[in-house]
């Protein structure tokens, strides 16, 4: 008698969402980049099928980062007060798949940019790098509204992600992207039955489940990693066993969290016993990274080139592993 | 939770007419109209009226695949009439259904293996329905260990505990509700549990609220498979709660809504 092979069989898979329109399709990138498509949890390829490995995109601010401790802005001492060039170092030196461009110069707080400065270098980055754009908004939804839609607008067919889109600010993101063809990136506060709500609503509004990208809200590695891990791990489970409002893939803030952590900014002089910053940093940063991938992430947004570096070769491990 | 419209079905007057007249468009409209509302699966019963079953089960079947590849479940207690269905039917299928007997499981899990199809096990052998849990467990064991014998994917089995009409004995919901959660524990991963749902209130009043109540009351148990009627909004809202408050669905506050949606 044959014994039955203990395997999960999954009835769905997550979407297969494309960013980067290239030449052919009327854009301006080398390549695309697909995000999603498994059919089955992370890096089980007995089981099933990851035919896309997970993405990093380097995080690239619109102005000089205002709080980023010293081991992190030291590779990119030159180019901090140009976004153009920081993104080219990004992709050049870096081997960069993906630029994550943060308008964080728009935020009422640092800077205020209008929507035409930040249109500006967003095309300043398009022109400078041929990789898929990530456009990432300040987090003050009245802002986001007024800017986006017009960087969206000055990026038109090049199919970025921009976002994000919440519960209670979705519809002129929406807007933008199904007008401008790029894909929306669904936001939620760590609160898995908002993000579904949030899928269902831009679904709604007439924007196709292949083109949104959940942000269910990262957890860094000591803050929070676990409760991040568990709902992005229950809305993979969700996906995978038929749920199409769960189907996105999901964008992670590596970087942003892990760089939070005190034991990720403490200097060498200021927290001896816990080793050398210059190590220390960027290993917090991969950690938190190589955490979530278990978890099902599919875009990663990083900071520094050595954690990204670890963990394109994790990436690349877990892969080949298959 | 795995829904078989129960709508083509021969015993209603309509569905009977459209057989006898060969009504494809009505056939069809049923069809997408069960699918549009949440059906996962069709069942096709001729009904006992038709004079030639077999002619009219293919006419069936064929009728209904024109218009989706959704598994389709051919009900018919009679080996030709089934054998002329499954043949008819490309795609994916179900078997619905054979009795817990020796012969019966021989007859029709080769007939499944045959045709790669899922397969309905009524908790019934040569004795009738038994009368307490343990005769309906004992038989679902039975149906379990012949399916590893004929080489049945676990997924493609279906037990049914039987679900007789309350008005004719109402201890029969009780015995079917602690028969689902014991199938639960038979094998892992657990065979599909299914009832023929509208049976529970034949003859009663009040039927679709008797159905719905049992119905979220089996889902409590582990029921994840039934026959029923998905054009009946409030049954197919309740199964929806119901799912959602086991936590088998993530909630949303429009939970009806995307469920809908899928």
């Amino acid at each position: 008698m044959a014994v039955e092979e203990p395997l999960e069989k999954w009835s769905t898979a997550v979407a297969a969402v494309r960013i980067g329109a290239t030449p052919a399709e009327g854009g301006t990138r080398a390549r695309e980049v697909v995000l999603g498509g498994e059919t089955t949890l992370p890096f089980l390829h007995f089981e099933g099928a990851t035919p896309n490995k997970p993405v990093v995109a380097m995080e690239v601010l619109d102005i000089a980062p205002r709080e980023w401790p010293e081991v992190l802005l030291k590779p990119f001492a030159d180019v901090v007060d140009d976004p153009a060039a920081w993104a080219q170092k990004c992709v050049k030196e870096f081997g960069a798949e993906m630029i994550c461009l943060k308008l964080e110069g728009i935020h009422p707080d640092s800077g205020d940019k209008g929507p035409d400065e930040a249109a500006k270098a967003v095309k300043a980055v398009l022109e400078a790098v041929d990789v898929p754009l990530v456009i990432w908004g300040c987090d003050v939804d009245e802002k986001d509204n007024v800017v986006l839609p017009v960087c969206s607008q000055a990026a038109a067919g090049e199919r970025c992600l921009l976002g994000t889109a919440k519960e209670d600010n979705y519809r002129t993101l929406v807007a933008s992207c199904m007008a401008d063809g790029h894909a929306l990136i669904a936001e939620s506060p760590l609160d898995i039955n908002i993000a579904k709500q949030v899928n269902i609503l831009v679904s709604e509004a007439g924007l196709p489940l292949d083109r949104v990208v959940m942000y269910p809200t990262t957890g860094g590695l000591g803050y929070g990693i676990e409760y991040a891990y568990s709902i992005q791990e229950r809305g993979r489970l969700a996906a995978l066993s038929g749920d199409k409002m769960m189907s996105p893939p999901v964008v992670c803030q590596i970087g942003q969290e892990a760089w939070r952590a005190k034991e990720a900014k403490a200097t060498t002089e200021e927290a001896p016993q816990w080793g050398d910053a210059e190590k220390r940093g960027p290993m917090w940063e991969a950690m938190t990274a190589v955490t979530l991938l278990q978890a099902g992430a599919d875009l990663l947004i990083m900071r520094h080139p050595d954690a990204v570096a670890l963990v394109r070769k994790a990436i690349d491990e877990l892969m080949r592993a298959g | 939770m795995i829904v078989i419209g129960e709508r083509i079905n021969g015993m209603f007057k309509a569905v009977n007419q459209a057989i006898q007249d060969r009504d494809k468009a009505a056939i069809q409209d049923l069809a997408k109209r069960q699918l549009a509302q949440g059906a996962d699966m069709l069942d096709i019963n001729v009904g006992t009226a038709a004079a030639d079953p077999q002619s009219a089960m293919k006419w069936l079947v064929e009728t209904v695949r024109e218009v989706t590849d959704a598994p389709l479940s051919i009900d018919n207690p009679n080996l030709p009439t089934m054998k002329a269905g499954l043949e008819a039917c490309s795609g994916r299928k179900m078997i619905n259904s054979t009795i817990g007997s020796d012969e019966a499981l021989d007859t029709f899990l080769s007939l499944a293996k045959e045709h790669s199809a899922m397969v309905v096990c009524l908790c019934i052998d040569d004795k009738g329905v038994p009368v307490d849990v343990e005769g309906r467990v004992e038989i679902a064991m039975r149906v379990l260990a012949k399916a590893m014998e004929y080489e049945i994917p676990m997924d493609d089995i279906y037990i049914d505990p039987i679900v007789l009409p309350v008005k004719a004995d109402q201890t029969g919901p009780g015995k079917v509700l602690e028969s689902i959660k014991q199938f639960t524990m038979l094998s892992d991963p657990s065979p599909h549990i299914v009832i023929g749902l509208s049976n529970l209130s034949q003859g009663a009043v009040d039927r679709k609220l008797i159905n719905r109540t049992f119905l979220t009351m089996a889902i409590a148990q582990g029921l994840d498979a039934a026959i029923l009627d998905p054009l009946d909004t409030e049954l197919m809202d309740a199964m929806i709660t119901a799912e959602m408050l086991m936590n088998r669905t993530i909630y949303s506050d429009s939970f009806l809504k995307a469920y809908r949606q899928r």
